[in-house]
């Protein structure tokens, strides 16, 4: 991998996210800090309530804490306004989501694009870059199709395809493989396999042991702290 | 291509994204479609009403006063004779007084009505017949369209000349012109010199039967004075009636549009002063016309009120569908705010989707809007005029009903914090 490797692509300092429910106050993430750097695959795990989907919330700037600060390839977001933060959202977070979350009445080539279509200043190749990933994903001849005439496989693949068509700083995936069965979940996570071989920046949220083992390292989290650090190579090794 | 959404591209997202209820859209748009045709149609036959009475008062010349002779009240006199004269109505002195006392004046035109029958071969007719003078066609504006009208010499010389209304011609003459004709008006006959075109284009053929016919005929006042006198029979209910009336109308022209006023008021002290009894009255188009113009004004205001409530009516229904639709789409509204829309990107999407829904109504209605005066004129003959600025001003307002009724629900979306409509299900 070149030099952009080991560049901390996500950095959250001391960050603490408290959500208030009537009287009481919960802490979904307690002063936590994290480095994820450029080329990594790491799987989030940790059960319901330990604070991951705040984290990838936060992560996927949709969600800020209430405390401290993240950094996105050193550029504060604490600073930036709802304007700014959907620009730097579509400029380097590549959603993938459990349900697919496909906008209905577009076509998969539609689909690929949405994420293009909202930046400041999109790039002049955006259509040809959707065509290429729709064939990296294996659906370059179901342009026209709608997300209701495909599989769930094969919508999660376009998602994939959207994620990446604005050639994303990390993609961040929300139990990708929750809503398929198995066979089809590994051809998922083999076509993660691929992407992180490419260089790609991966952060895989999941609950579940054997999809997080697929991962080059694992987070995992309690109580809103961190709990675990493992590189599973070491373990498969 | 880049992938820059332009307007066409954002209206066409909108468009796929209405047509995902069709039978929705349909409806929402029903509203908004029966507002902008009631705008028209009301507009339409509003304007017709009122542009045939404005027509008939512009014909008696918006800077003409015109003094009219009116039989005043009988009781004065004691009924139960069964033949009487009675005389009243302006004299050829108020005339004269008229015509040479004010300087506004530019020209008076004399009119007398005859009540004489008129007859070519075995056509008869009771038109009005008008003792008049040359100046008649330059004061009331009306056209020749064949021969020509009464001149100085034919009153000069008291020539038996006429000219016919031009529903009088067909009716006496339908097959060939009139001119020339020996025309019996009464007892005596008068040779045909011209023909006038009519006030206004004709609805129906003067010249078929079953037809009522009205018209004129025009002959030298003095003319008509020595043949038929100041003295009128006139046969009611089995009483012979005798009128004397000097003139019936005196048409006065004035120089300006400022003048009509005054000069009428002018005319009025000078007639009370004259006449013993009211058997006068002054009529003065100009503020005829304004006061026409002010009924239109009030009836296009209650016209419209009735028009924009339906509207507004369009229009909460169109916001209550996209409220619904806002609830409906709120996941895809997440999923759009974290793949990077921007507040302004939603906002934008559902107001262009409010706006399609209500100007697809709008041209609809305008389409509705124009059939509905044509039915109406062709099955209820009453005139109806679609003015240019009627569908432009409804289209505009239909545009208008859908930016003020999709801000809110589009608000309402672009605000929803996206985390939250993520995990809407």
């Amino acid at each position: 991998m070149a030099g952009s490797a080991d560049l901390p692509v996500a950095e959250l300092i001391d960050v603490t996210r408290l959500y208030k429910m009537g009287a009481n106050e919960v802490r979904a993430l307690d002063r936590f800090s994290f480095t994820f750097r450029a080329g990594e695959y790491w799987s989030i795990m940790g059960s319901s309530g330990s604070g991951k989907s705040t984290l990838l919330n936060l992560l996927g700037c949709i969600d800020r804490p209430t405390t401290g600060a993240y950094r996105i390839k050193g550029e504060d977001t604490q600073t930036l306004d709802d304007d700014e933060l959907s620009e730097l959202r579509s400029r380097h977070i590549g959603f993938v989501f459990q349900s697919y979350n496909l906008i209905q009445q577009l076509n998969v080539l539609e689909n690929i694009l949405v994420p293009l279509i909202y930046q400041d200043d999109p790039p002049e190749d955006g259509e040809e870059r959707a065509r290429r990933l729709a064939q990296r994903v294996g659906l370059g001849d179901r342009l026209d199709h709608k997300p209701t005439e495909l599989s769930g496989g094969q919508q999660q693949r376009v998602a994939i395809a959207r994620a990446l068509v604005n050639d994303p700083t990390f993609v961040l995936a929300d139990e990708a493989t929750g809503n398929l069965d198995s066979k089809t979940a590994k051809e998922i996570l083999d076509l993660f396999d691929e992407l992180h071989a490419e260089g790609k920046t991966i952060l895989l949220v999941t609950h579940e042991p054997s999809v997080g083992l697929r991962a080059q390292k694992t987070l995992r989290l309690k109580d809103g702290r961190i709990e675990d650090v493992r590189d599973n190579r070491a373990v498969v090794a | 291509m880049s992938v820059k959404h332009g307007l066409s591209g954002v209206v066409r997202l909108g468009i796929q994204s209405l047509l995902l209820h069709k039978l929705r859209a349909i409806l929402t748009m029903l509203g908004v479609l029966f507002g902008v045709a009631s705008v028209i149609a009301m507009l339409a036959i509003g304007e017709g009403a009122s542009a045939e009475a404005q027509e008939q008062i512009r014909q008696l010349g918006s800077q003409n006063v015109i003094l009219r002779s009116v039989k005043p009240p009988e009781d004065l006199r004691g009924g139960g004779e069964t033949t009487r004269v009675s005389s009243y109505g302006l004299t050829t002195s108020d005339f004269e007084r008229v015509r040479d006392t004010f300087p506004a004046v530019v020209r008076t035109v004399p009119v007398r009505q005859l009540q004489q029958e008129v007859r070519l071969e075995e056509r008869v007719l009771n038109p009005r017949v008008l003792g008049t003078d040359a100046q008649y066609v330059n004061v009331t504006g009306r056209k020749v369209c064949e021969g020509r009208f009464l001149s100085d010499q034919d009153q000069a010389a008291v020539s038996n000349v006429c000219v016919l209304g031009y529903e009088v011609a067909r009716f006496l003459s339908p097959f060939e012109s009139s001119l020339g004709k020996s025309i019996k008006v009464g007892g005596e006959y008068f040779t045909c010199v011209g023909v006038l075109l009519p006030r206004v284009p004709l609805g129906s053929d003067p010249a078929q039967p079953g037809v009522e016919v009205t018209g004129e005929v025009f002959v030298p006042l003095e003319t008509g004075r020595s043949w038929f006198g100041d003295t009128q029979v006139k046969i009611r209910s089995g009483s012979r009636e005798m009128e004397e009336v000097q003139l019936h109308e005196i048409y006065v022209q004035v120089d300006s549009d400022e003048h009509v006023t005054l000069v009428a008021d002018a005319a009025k002290e000078m007639l009370k002063r004259q006449h013993k009894q009211k058997d006068w009255e002054v009529v003065v188009p100009l503020e005829l016309l304004l006061q026409a113009e002010k009924t239109k004004r009030t009836f296009n205001i209650v016209l419209g009120s009735i028009a924009a409530i339906s509207l507004l009516v369009g229009g909460i229904g169109i916001m209550n569908v996209m409220l619904a639709t806002v609830t409906e789409r709120t996941r895809e509204i997440g999923i759009r705010r974290a793949l990077g829309a921007k507040r302004r990107h939603i906002v934008t999407q559902f107001l262009v989707e409010t706006v399609v829904l209500s100007v697809g109504g709008g041209l609809l209605g305008i389409a509705l809007g124009l059939v509905i005066p044509a039915g109406v004129e062709h099955w209820a003959k009453m005139k109806t005029v679609v003015t240019p600025d009627a569908p432009i001003l409804a289209f505009a307002i239909s545009a208008g009903v859908g930016v003020v009724f999709g801000i809110y629900p589009a608000w309402r979306a672009a605000a929803m914090d996206p985390v939250e409509a993520l995990r809407h299900e």
